[in-house]
């Protein structure tokens, strides 16, 4: 592989005929060269450029973005359905269904309704709220829970470009979680370097933690998916084993719970002290652009997809497969290391063993729902931190459990990696086929590069 | 491919509808009640006791199950209305707990020290509500806060002298779910009591899974793993130990089913079982727990809500000790047989004198 790099290094004008080329190559190693072991839908169409020659209406029709959203929809119908059947009124008044039949109906209406209703209440606007703050406190809460998924997520969707399945940001947020809380109890220092040393030791924790499997992935050919499990492992019982020492206990106290970090070392609130938004979010939403612009419009971004679209064909285009593993995890690891930032510095302030909740694992979700591409990601990440904010209100007001959101959540990500059954569902087109009436143009279709399947 | 799938549809469609429809016919044919409600009239009708849980949920079999079973008993005997949060994460404590005080509750009921920060928190910004925090306190509570507590090292002990006393091979072993405080503080007193009991008598009774002085010892690692909780009771079996005291909630399921099959191969291994008594809640081999160190969370949590309801609720701390019978030693059931009346007589003594303060039990983990 190394010798590969050495052979195929470039001049920097190239640049435009290597893309060139490597369209073309993607098109003609079509279906010789095994697919990637990323899932199909994780991939975006930024690559098929017969995409461009569709009507919008037909890109819409038979888009990722669609079969996204009913994804979505099927979830929350499957889940208004279980919340009506394991609600008490249902099951009471379904013991006399056939003598008042509408009882029931009207039951299972009300419980299914009124949990939803709910949990927009809690995650979006509350219009019972006495004052204006606590009206909007529930979108602020949202925000708030979903700025570390959109940097965990956004570690992942890159993955997902290169081809990589970064199942290890749970890792990546609990060491640069680690990292980032230890320089923000153990050091004091002014305002301002000390919250930015708090952002780049986080970073660095995650970006170490997310290099390593990127270079052990290029160097030994060890799968990734094996590692960051792995690594998932290490982190989560190192920071147990941190957390019993001293070091990263409050003093007097032996409970596994660090001091809170200094003030100097937080994020400031974005709308004062009634809100528990932090400028986190602000530094989510930069993450975004920034990987935006490093997928659309940076010279790497465009190796990394490269390489995830066709790894060999990227090889033989002059693209160092083994850089690009390394730097995407790099990259990938860091900005989980972000998310972990925004929870010790942001929302929780102190480092305890369950800082990183399951953000790593419902980024996975994420990168997922929002096709790897870094919008789709920030709104996923938005949609899901609406699901766990307003879960609370919707336990809370209506008894309604909590693990619905998490089943709701199952289903997206089950409905997302079946497309062919969504479009099955609601009669859908398929992507790149076209229908006489639906195509005017009536333009050639081919079957995308990167997968085998309809995606 | 697409028919096939729809096909597959339809016919599976069916047979659910048919399904689904035979269950209805069975299950909907009960007559409607009238269609007025009588109301329950109770004297706790306009008190709201409200309880979040930390990451552990409601089923955890450890603390947040005795704590809402606590609650529940005080729903039951006292009317009183109840509501719970689960919190699924530590990111959910703040928003549970708020909204728990924005919904009038009368009573917060929060469980674990992880709720702790968030606790001294809400308290502070919510005077007029009462909070109650179960296995935690902290100096800087406000006098709104009720730390419950327990000085579970006494009745452990207790369990410490009993298993010594009761050992055939001169070992026994103790393990825990997480090293933290509430964990160690059964392992402490576990060791004190083998050590007094090695005192008293003259022998070597050995303690296998935690060292005192240095502070470590056997853990799983978490409160999930009962394979892991089999391996160690296993691994403390093959050693020679006889009686095994888990300390880590469900995983000490893991240590019955190896001790049910030690003694299937002719071992004779015993448990002693923690936080309630296990021969009522573990639901297996029962007759191999010895018995159990039980913390009352259940009685205290009520009790802290009847003192509150009647107007009467304080700050002071609350402590489970053996005087109070917050802590205290299961009875022995099926084991009864195999503990020596002298030695009942001599748990009777110490349980008196730690009462009366002439054996301290001292542990790093006791509340202070």
């Amino acid at each position: 592989m190394s010798e590969d790099e050495h052979k195929h290094a470039r001049k920097k004008t190239d640049e435009h005929a290597s893309e060139v080329r490597l369209e073309a190559m993607v098109d003609t190693e079509d279906g010789r060269i095994a697919p990637p072991p990323v899932p199909a839908t994780a991939q975006s169409g930024d690559l098929h450029p017969e995409a461009s020659s569709q009507t919008v209406g037909q890109r819409i029709m038979s888009g990722d973005a669609l079969v996204a959203v009913l994804a979505v929809v099927l979830s929350l119908i499957a889940g208004g359905i279980l919340i009506a059947l394991t609600d008490e009124d249902v099951a009471q008044t379904a013991t006399y269904f056939f003598a008042r039949p509408q009882d029931m109906l009207l039951a299972a209406w009300s419980a299914a309704s009124e949990a939803y209703l709910a949990l927009f209440q809690g995650s979006v606007f509350d219009y019972e709220g006495e004052t204006f703050s606590r009206m909007i406190s529930p979108l602020m809460q949202t925000l708030t829970v979903a700025t570390p998924l959109i940097c965990a997520g956004l570690g992942v969707a890159l993955a997902f470009r290169a081809g990589l399945f970064n199942i290890g940001a749970q890792g990546q947020i609990i060491i640069g979680a680690t990292l980032a809380a230890w320089v923000g109890f153990g050091l004091h220092l002014p305002v301002g370097i000390h919250l930015l040393l708090v952002i780049v030791a986080g970073i660095i924790g995650g970006a170490i933690w997310g290099g390593l499997v990127g270079l052990l992935k290029a160097k030994t050919g060890a799968h990734e998916v094996i590692l960051t499990i792995m690594l998932n492992y290490v982190a989560i019982y190192l920071v147990t084993y941190l957390l019993t020492t001293p070091a990263f206990q409050r003093p007097g106290s032996s409970n596994p719970i660090s001091p809170l970090l200094d003030e100097t070392a937080m994020y400031p609130p974005l709308f004062g002290d009634a809100f528990r938004l932090h400028w986190g979010f602000i530094v989510a939403l930069l993450a975004t652009v920034f990987v935006w612009w490093l997928l659309k419009r940076s010279i790497i971004g465009f190796e990394l997809r490269a390489v995830g679209a066709n790894p060999v064909a990227a090889r033989t285009a002059g693209i160092s497969v083994t850089k690009g593993y390394v730097v995407v995890m790099l990259i990938a690891g860091a900005l989980a290391g972000l998310a972990g930032v925004a929870q010790v510095a942001g929302t929780e302030q102190v480092l305890s063993s369950g800082v990183a909740a399951s953000f790593g694992f419902d980024a996975i979700t994420v990168a997922l729902l929002g096709r790897s591409t870094p919008w789709g990601t920030f709104f996923a990440g938005l949609l899901f931190g609406a699901f766990r904010a307003g879960g609370v209100t919707m336990q809370i007001s209506t008894g309604t459990s909590i693990d619905i959101v998490l089943v709701v959540q199952s289903l997206i990500v089950l409905f997302i990696a079946a497309p062919p059954l969504v479009r099955a569902l609601f009669h859908l087109p398929e992507p790149g086929k076209t229908k006489g009436p639906r195509s005017p143009k009536g333009t050639r279709s081919r079957k995308p590069a990167t997968t085998g399947g309809p995606a | 491919m697409k028919k096939s799938l729809r096909t597959i549809k339809r016919g599976t469609g069916l047979s659910a509808a048919m399904l689904g429809a035979s269950a209805l016919v069975l299950a909907g044919c009960g007559a409607p009640p009238a269609e007025t409600e009588g109301s329950a009239g109770a004297e706790g009708a306009d008190y709201l006791g409200c309880i979040v849980s930390d990451s552990g949920g409601f089923d955890d079999r450890s603390f947040n199950q005795s704590s809402y079973e606590g609650l529940k008993m005080a729903e039951e005997d006292l009317g009183i209305k109840i509501q719970q949060a689960e919190s699924q994460a530590e990111t959910d404590f703040v928003p549970n707990v708020d909204e728990m005080v924005q919904s009038g509750c009368d009573m917060v009921l929060t469980v674990g020290f992880l709720l702790g920060d968030v606790t001294k928190e809400a308290a502070k910004a919510n005077p007029e509500t009462n909070f109650a925090i179960v296995d935690y306190s902290d100096p800087e509570f406000t006098d709104n806060v009720k730390p419950i507590v327990y000085d579970t090292a006494q009745a452990a002990f207790m369990a410490g002298y009993l298993a010594a006393g009761v050992t055939e091979t001169g070992k026994v072993a103790t393990y825990g779910g997480i090293q933290i405080p509430t964990v160690t503080i059964f392992m402490d007193g576990f060791a004190d009591g083998v050590k007094y009991y090695n005192e008293q008598k003259g022998e070597d009774v050995q303690l296998l899974g935690w060292n005192k002085e240095r502070q470590n010892g056997t853990f799983v690692g978490n409160f999930e793993d009962q394979g892991k909780g089999k391996t160690n009771t296993q691994n403390f079996i093959n050693e020679g130990a006889d009686i095994i005291m888990p300390v880590a909630g469900p995983v000490g399921l893991g240590t019955l089913d190896a001790v049910i099959e030690a003694n299937e191969g002719g071992k004779e291994a015993k448990v002693v079982w923690v936080d309630s008594d296990g021969y009522e809640s573990a639901g297996k081999g029962e007759e191999f727990i010895l018995t159990s160190v039980m913390k009352g969370m259940a009685a205290s949590v009520e009790d802290v809500i009847r003192t509150d309801l009647e107007g009467n609720f304080d700050s002071t701390p609350y402590v489970g000790t053996l005087e109070n019978e917050g802590v205290s030693l299961a009875p022995f059931h099926d084991q009864e047989a195999n503990v020596p009346d002298e030695l009942k007589q001599e748990l009777e003594t110490i349980k008196e004198s730690i009462i009366s303060g002439e054996i301290t039990v001292e542990s790093e983990a006791s509340p202070k």
